[in-house]
């Protein structure tokens, strides 16, 4: 079984679908050096520079130009080089890609990919650490997926590549170096959680980063007894309920924890939807966990103060289980 | 940076279409403003009365196959492009048998079979579409071309910068047209608008541009033509900027009391189908033949728009369509 990096599983997905599809092709900053993650490294010498294209810092362009060539007929995989800078292409992301299929009654599609890295890395300050994808979920049209594992972003990049949807792909710049078994490059279907670690007495729902943070936290627990089931979500939109409310109605404990803020997060979605529909099987109250309504800082014990950490989890674990 | 004026030998036929096609355009939005009086048309509707003589002059020079994109102001380039005015009308009123089964309406008319990419609701943002959709024909080795036709006021939007720096630095097929009415919605754009101009700032890029009386077909007809040729052999974006006049409202809904009544008069004195009509009277056509396409295009949109008001209004189950392949839209899903 082959061993691999979060970001090679990702890159190799990307070589598999450029050798299988001419017509899928990536633009963004500095990608004809191998993108300033390394996220590309190689692939410039085999795909040569009109796939793996070079582009100006002009993120609205790069975005408005992949919405204009996935509707005639080619598959772009756009690199945002941060989360952050993808807000200067909200237009063409919120308002053109995610639109055009409706408002034009399906006379076209656009399948393209948006790669938004995101999260803290150490000391990257406020705008390049943050972790938006709640705010891509409200909007009808778009894909959101999360990936935590390696094996997760080899095959959801390839779901996202072949998919005829827009799709949000938000990889966290924490995990490019995480190493994991890789079984096979299939593709992995959106809208299907992933049960990280099993569990009876708690449930705790979470997705990229914080997935790893939560499967800490229920390591140690279950040194103390108890046992959280920790179920890593990897796509938002569409998320999987089923698997939510299958281990929330065994346990009848929830937690979503998540590294965005709190306020509005889509841990406020999860949470309100388990309310509704499993309200008489519930043990104790609904929780969420994410960061507070603060810009990230810059100074490491600032910046450690907005985390999600398997204490944080675990704790208000415990405090759950005692009710 | 100006068009040609030497002597003109008129290709009479090819102008006696044009008379026709603007006549068509003219016809189409006086019936739209006609359905908007009746509260038929609902949404903000945005006559390009005045303005025909570019969606004329651009789209005569394309091929069915290649690509338009257009602004709010968009119905006289979708017609002029090919489109089906039946299907247009159907669409303002959001009915079904709309080119998009009446989801976009007028701001969002589209008609991706005649290579129409659809108007846009936010200004300027049709110049990126075109620069991904010329990158996309370069890519696959296509001897298509992307056309962006917008307004003044989108020179002072981010895209007009990015959009057309990428067409230069990719080297791709791509015609930009700023039709140039003078007005931003309800504000003068000379007032908000800094430097020489938009065929400046193009230059400023590289970009050979020219400035052409967007009010006479043939001039505008003939620019275009020779931008065409250019780009489509190989020698990446050309832009035009067309000046005319907008003779209505920025909507239906506006006065425009914001202009004074001596320079609409004036305007209407250079209206582009009276140009073109004594251009053609000039050189011999009869005045009957010219009046008959006035009629015929009346009588064609009183038709259509007759036949529009007899469709039913779109299904409900159109309401979840075309939102996207994964998960489920409705509420009752979650």
């Amino acid at each position: 079984m082959a061993v691999m990096t979060y970001a090679d599983a990702a890159k190799t997905t990307l070589a598999e679908e450029m050798r299988r599809d001419p017509l899928v092709w990536c633009l963004g900053e500095d990608l004809g050096r191998g993108g300033v993650f390394g996220q590309y490294k190689g692939l410039p010498e085999e795909f040569g520079p009109q796939r793996i294209s070079d582009a100006p810092i002009s993120e609205a362009a790069i975005l408005g130009a992949a919405v204009g060539a996935a509707m005639t007929g080619t598959r772009p995989v756009v690199e945002m080089r941060f989360a952050d800078f993808a807000l200067c292409a909200v237009d063409e992301l919120v308002n053109q890609a995610a639109k055009a299929r409706y408002m034009f009654g399906g006379q076209t599609k656009v399948p393209l990919v948006v790669r938004e890295p995101m999260g803290m890395w150490r000391s990257s300050a406020a705008q390049h650490s943050q972790s938006l994808e709640s705010w891509y979920t409200h909007i009808p049209g778009l894909v959101v997926v999360c990936p935590a594992t390696p094996h997760d972003n080899r095959g959801l990049l390839k779901t996202a590549i072949r998919s005829d949807d827009p799709v949000v792909y938000m990889e966290h710049k924490n995990l490019w170096a995480l190493e994991g078994e890789v079984p096979d490059g299939d593709p992995i279907p959106f809208g299907v959680a992933r049960i990280a670690r099993a569990g009876t007495d708690v449930t705790i729902v979470s997705w990229s980063a914080t997935v790893h943070a939560a499967t800490e936290a229920a390591e140690s627990l279950a040194s103390e007894g108890i046992e959280a089931e920790v179920i890593d979500l990897r796509t938002l939109w569409p998320w999987d309920k089923r698997a939510v409310f299958a281990s929330v109605e065994k346990t009848g404990r929830l937690i979503v924890a998540h590294e965005s803020v709190q306020v509005g997060g889509f841990g406020a979605e999860v949470a309100a939807t388990v309310a509704d529909a499993l309200f008489g099987k519930l043990k104790a109250p609904v929780k969420r966990l994410g960061s507070p309504r603060v810009p990230i800082a810059y100074a490491p014990p600032l910046e450690d103060m907005l985390r999600v950490t398997p204490a944080k989890i675990a704790e208000m674990a415990r405090t759950l289980v005692q009710q | 940076m100006s068009a040609s004026k030497t002597a003109r030998n008129l290709d009479v036929d090819r102008l006696l279409g044009h008379h026709r096609l603007m006549w068509r355009i003219r016809a189409f939005e006086e019936a739209a403003l006609q359905a908007n009086t009746e509260k038929l048309v609902l949404g903000a509707i945005h006559p390009s009365i005045g303005q025909e003589g570019i969606a004329v002059g651009v789209c005569s020079n394309l091929r069915r196959d290649d690509i338009l994109t257009s602004t709010h102001r968009g119905h006289g380039h979708t017609l002029a492009k090919g489109a089906d005015a039946g299907a247009m009308m159907r669409e303002l009123l959001g009915r079904e048998g709309g080119n998009s089964h009446g989801k976009g309406g007028s701001m969002h008319i589209a008609d991706f079979k005649v290579g129409m990419l659809g108007a846009n609701g936010v200004v300027a943002a049709n110049i990126h579409i075109t620069a991904g959709a010329a990158h996309a024909i370069k890519l696959r080795g296509e001897d298509r071309i992307a056309c962006s036709i917008f307004g003044d006021g989108a020179i002072n939007r981010g895209p007009f910068l990015e959009g057309l720096n990428w067409a230069k630095v990719f080297v791709l097929p791509a015609l930009y047209v700023c039709e140039d009415n003078g007005y931003a919605s309800t504000t003068r754009t000379a007032a908000m608008t800094a430097g020489p101009g938009a065929a400046a700032r193009a230059e400023a890029l590289g970009i050979p541009s020219v400035e052409v009386d967007g009010n006479d077909v043939l001039a505008v007809d003939e620019a275009v033509a020779d931008a065409v040729s250019a780009i489509r052999g190989g020698g990446g974006p050309r832009f035009i900027v067309a000046e005319t006049y907008r003779l209505t409202g920025h909507t239906a809904a506006d006065p425009a009391t914001y202009r004074a009544p001596d320079e609409v008069e004036a305007a209407w004195r250079r209206d582009p189908i009276a140009k073109l009509a004594q251009m053609l009277a000039d050189a011999g056509v009869r005045g009957a033949d010219l009046a008959e396409n006035e009629r015929a295009a009346k009588q064609e949109m009183d038709a259509v728009y007759t036949e529009a008001k007899a469709a039913p209004w779109p299904p409900l189950s159109r309401g979840y369509e075309d939102v996207q392949d994964a998960g489920d839209p409705r509420v009752e899903a979650f």
